[in-house]
């Protein structure tokens, strides 16, 4: 550990105190057992924190202190639907009867359990227009995996392995490559037209015997719809392939238009961002997969099923065939119950009205700074937009990144930076429906105020942010000289 | 009104004038131009208050059986401090997202810090990510790192002895692939180690086991780094993090990657989910590591500062280059663990983990003398252990009756694996949350059974 450097909150490892605990068993109630084989049984002990129960929590509270949630401020971070987690959905997920639940306890001791993910399998199946439906992924990007692990299957099972190729527009989230990667796919790039939709004639020209899928987001990465969507899809499935639809966007569409209607065949959610559940700085997440019928036998299980003769409901494992799982029970379960919670507390209108919203306040707040900047592309947006400061910089040297930094010390989580690639200096912001018109006009204001310093002071935004515990860190240092952990002096 | 959408009936109309729209339906009309309008509305119910939607929920919640769990196979009912539910709920690291902005994340990146610090510790290895989903993917993660690291390997084999759930979803991943994932046969058990050398070619690129494994056996690694080390291939070994306090860690076994589910520290079984999955690895494989990793460096104010780091490596930069999809995590998962660990330290884990040893030793001694059968000598199993029952009929008496007096007595393992030959197994897991007055009455109806 470098001394030089101050230190603002410690390591609770730098605060211990030896001999110190924070917590205490009862005393062993049962005698003593032969200890295990030497040639297993561990020697010595290793360095962890020696702390009272105080010492941690304070610590921790004080960590808590210095990182900004959506309780503390508006997070219009694009691309990541950073809206208000409900305070009743974590009153539901920790309910005795779900936390202390052993995921392989009989069947007919969970069916209050095993309902609510039916339920939940159901409500989604009636947002996106699928009816199969699979709860295990536990991310967005797990729900890609299995989503495209899926099509594989079904390629597979038709006897057309040689359908390799992943098509994905260059606009996408750096995941819809990776995840074709991941599952042994080649990726083809699909270019962007000059209004930021697909690039029909480019889809043309790249689709082939050999495609598997296509995978879009829709609304995209711009916040734009792509409105040639039916033919897209007609497209893709003629020359005999699959579409996939990323739900990353999905809060922009709920009652409005649904995918399987659009034409695709196999959709992941993002119950943490279109579900109101905790980011939980990172995770963790829940990324449902739903599928059209003809996809049916190549769902990972198990699923949840309801048997018609007596009301209960039970894992199905499917008939014969390969067992597949993605993770190690049934997904993140937690995570489900508080969007289910938010499924119910919404109902119908509730979530349509948050996707009429969400969009609604991306266009405000578009039209609010449309006289410093303009987006990248289109006008009409849906739940968020893309700004791009090239021409900014180049006249007064502040970049997005200065802009986004500029917006921390007057209160706002950044906007999303430097994506998507296709713009240069983007910044993209997702205000979504929990965010009030006072809290959208101080955000463009924050914009307009930094327009000016940018004009005027240009040196102190490439400063920013001088109002936080921090400043900007060295972020090359960290990669040149690696410190991953605690090293003891 | 919708509680959580704080728009006026003004607002929305100021609003919609300012954007230049007449009704929030022309905000849709791309997509009505699109032909994609969803005809009516959703078939689903009216939304419902929050005392409504608390009433039904909880009605769910209360049609769930509690029992006195001897369930594990993956997922255990250990002691959780009571504050570790208070901080690990604390709203900003709930509703905080991914630390990308530095200046205003640092607790949450020192807590992730802190909680990789916590994994090297445990396991012995040098660089730790900051999670992944659960001990399942972390060995999903494993095999593809080492593919990507072993150039021109096609091969995984892992021991027969892990996770049921694991391999399957090994084989997930591999199906419909050029990847392949071999079996190492079990033998007693435990791994067959003696057949690995034989297995070992060319093509392998890692060998994954599990200690303990799906029977809760410790296996004995001695010389396995060397065997598979010797053919170019990458040993990595799933483990407990709990278990780690008693048993030796993947460094001290010379394994290359470490990977487990850090659920017993301090996270509610939750009906398998959340979980975490945890990766650690040798500081050779430190640019090869999935997911997010936090670095300690400096601010241009002199203050020691945390950010995300190494981020070459992941899917947002490399895209159709990267070889692992990870984005999410379990972050608010591993920060829970981190605060459990640090409330116990070192001893506390270790009371925890010997707790568990000598209440399992207890339960299975006193079965093994009413005459059950355990497979498995005192000292090799940690928290778990099989008992063999005579037919599976036996087996569903046995649960059935022990039901009726309110215990979960285990999991069944032939439904996790399909095989016949465990038909009749029952793998029964005790933590240092069981009670003496429980153990007693679980061995004075297995008394009553056993006649």
């Amino acid at each position: 550990m470098d001394e030089t450097l101050k230190v603002i909150e410690p390591l609770l490892i730098e605060l211990s105190v030896p001999g110190r605990r924070g917590f205490k068993f009862a005393a062993s109630d049962v005698p003593r057992a032969q200890e295990p084989d030497s040639a297993i049984r561990r020697e010595g002990g290793v360095l962890l924190p020696q702390a009272s129960e105080l010492d941690t929590v304070r610590h921790f509270t004080r960590l808590a202190s210095m990182t900004f949630g959506v309780d503390m401020g508006p997070y219009p971070l694009g691309s990541c639907t950073m809206k208000y987690n409900p305070k009743l959905n974590e009153a539901c997920a920790s309910l005795d009867g779900f936390t202390a639940l052993h995921p392989l306890q009989d069947e007919d001791t969970v069916q209050g359990a095993l309902e609510l993910m039916y339920r939940m399998q159901e409500s989604l199946s009636e947002l996106v227009g699928m009816p199969c439906c699979t709860l295990a992924p536990c991310a967005g990007a797990h729900g890609e995996y299995t989503g495209l692990k899926i099509i594989r299957s079904y390629f597979h099972d038709k006897g057309q392995s040689n359908r390799n190729r992943i098509l994905i527009p260059v606009s996408a989230h750096g995941t819809n490559p990776a995840s074709a990667n991941v599952n042994g796919f080649e990726v083809v790039e699909v270019a962007s037209s000059s209004d930021g939709l697909v690039d029909m004639d480019d889809l043309r020209s790249k689709l082939d015997e050999n495609t598997a899928a296509l995978m879009l987001t829709n609304p995209n990465t711009l916040g734009l719809f792509e409105t040639d969507i039916l033919e897209i899809s007609r497209l893709v499935h003629e020359k005999g392939g699959l579409m996939y639809y990323d739900g990353a966007n999905f809060n922009a569409l709920m009652g409005w238009a649904r995918p399987g209607d659009m034409g695709f065949d196999v959709v992941h959610l993002n119950l943490h961002k279109t579900f109101s559940t905790p980011h939980g700085g990172g995770g963790p997440g829940s990324g449902p997969v739903l599928a059209k019928e003809h996809l049916r036998p190549f769902v990972p299980r198990p699923t949840v099923v309801r048997h018609k003769s007596d009301g209960r409901y039970a894992l199905s494992w499917g008939r014969g065939r390969r067992r597949t799982k993605v993770c190690a029970f049934w997904g993140n379960f937690l995570v489900v119950v508080r969007a289910y919670a938010y499924i119910l507390a919404m109902g119908s209108d509730g979530l349509r009205a948050a996707s009429t919203y969400a969009v609604l306040n991306a266009n405000y707040l578009r039209v609010s700074m449309q006289d410093i900047f303009s987006p990248a592309y289109g006008s009409l947006c849906k739940h968020e937009f893309v700004l791009g400061l090239a021409r900014f910089r180049e006249e007064t040297g502040v970049s997005a990144l200065d802009m986004a930094k500029g917006l921390i010390d007057l209160g706002f989580h950044p906007p999303t930076m430097y994506f998507p690639t296709i713009v240069h200096e983007a910044l993209m912001f997702e205000p979504t429906e929990s965010e009030s018109k006072d809290t959208l006009d101080s955000l463009s204001q924050a914009m307009h105020s930094l327009c000016e310093t940018a004009r005027t002071d240009a040196g102190a935004l490439h400063g920013a942010p001088v109002g936080t515990i921090i400043g900007r860190v060295d972020e090359v240092r960290a990669v040149k000289q690696p410190v991953l952990k605690y090293q003891e002096d | 009104m919708y509680s959580y959408i704080p728009h006026t009936e003004e607002e929305t109309a100021l609003m919609l004038k300012a954007v230049g729209l007449a009704s929030e339906d022309e905000l849709f009309s791309d997509v009505r131009a699109a032909g994609c309008l969803l005809p009516g509305g959703l078939n689903l119910p009216e939304g419902l208050s929050e005392q409504e939607v608390l009433d039904r929920i909880r009605a769910l919640a209360d049609r769930n059986t509690k029992g006195i769990c001897f369930l594990g196979a993956g997922c255990y009912d250990h002691i959780i401090p009571s504050a570790v539910r208070a901080l690990s709920s604390l709203p900003a690291f709930t509703t905080a997202y991914t630390p990308y902005q530095p200046e205003i994340s640092q607790g949450l990146l020192e807590a992730i810090f802190e909680y990789q610090s916590m994994i090297c510790a445990l396991t012995g290895m040098d660089v730790s990510n900051a999670s992944l989903y659960d001990g399942a993917t972390a060995a999903v993660e494993a095999a593809a790192l080492a593919l990507s690291d072993r150039r021109k390997t096609t091969e995984v084999i892992v021991s027969e002895t892990v996770h049921p759930f694991t391999l399957m979803c090994l084989n997930t991943w591999a199906h419909g692939t050029s990847r392949v994932v071999k079996v190492l046969p079990e033998k007693d058990g435990v791994s067959n180690l003696c057949a690995l050398d034989g297995m070992l070619n060319p093509q392998t690129a890692v060998f994954i086991a599990q200690s303990p494994n799906r029977y809760g056996l410790f296996e004995d690694f001695t010389g396995v780094a060397e065997t598979v080390h010797a053919k170019g291939a990458l040993f990595a070994v799933s483990s407990d993090p709990m278990s780690l306090a008693i048993q030796k860690s993947q460094a001290q076994w010379g394994a290359d990657i470490a990977i487990g589910d850090a659920q017993s520290l301090g996270l509610s079984m939750g009906f398998g989910g959340p979980s975490c999955g945890y990766m650690a690895v040798r500081k050779e494989l430190m640019r090869r590591i999935p997911g997010r990793i936090v670095g300690q460096t400096a601010d241009d104010r002199g203050n020691r500062a945390y950010v995300l780091t190494l981020q070459a490596r992941e899917q947002h930069i490399k895209r159709e280059r990267a070889t692992s999809n990870i984005c999410s995590n379990e972050a608010l998962c591993c920060i829970t663990s981190v605060i459990y660990t640090s409330l116990l330290g070192w001893e506390g884990l270790k009371e925890a983990a010997v707790l568990s040893y000598d209440k399992a030793h207890y339960l299975c001694t006193g079965l093994r003398s009413l005459g059950y059968t355990i497979p498995v000598a005192d000292g090799r199993f940690w928290c778990e252990f099989p008992v063999v029952f005579p037919s599976e009929k036996k087996m569903e008496h046995f649960i059935a009756s022990m039901r009726k007096k309110g215990i979960f007595p285990g999991v069944r393992l032939g439904r996790l694996t399909g095989k016949p030959a465990d038909a009749p197994v029952l793998l029964v897991a005790v933590t240092e949350k069981r009670t003496r007055e429980e153990l007693d009455l679980y061995l004075s109806l297995a008394k009553k059974e056993a006649r």
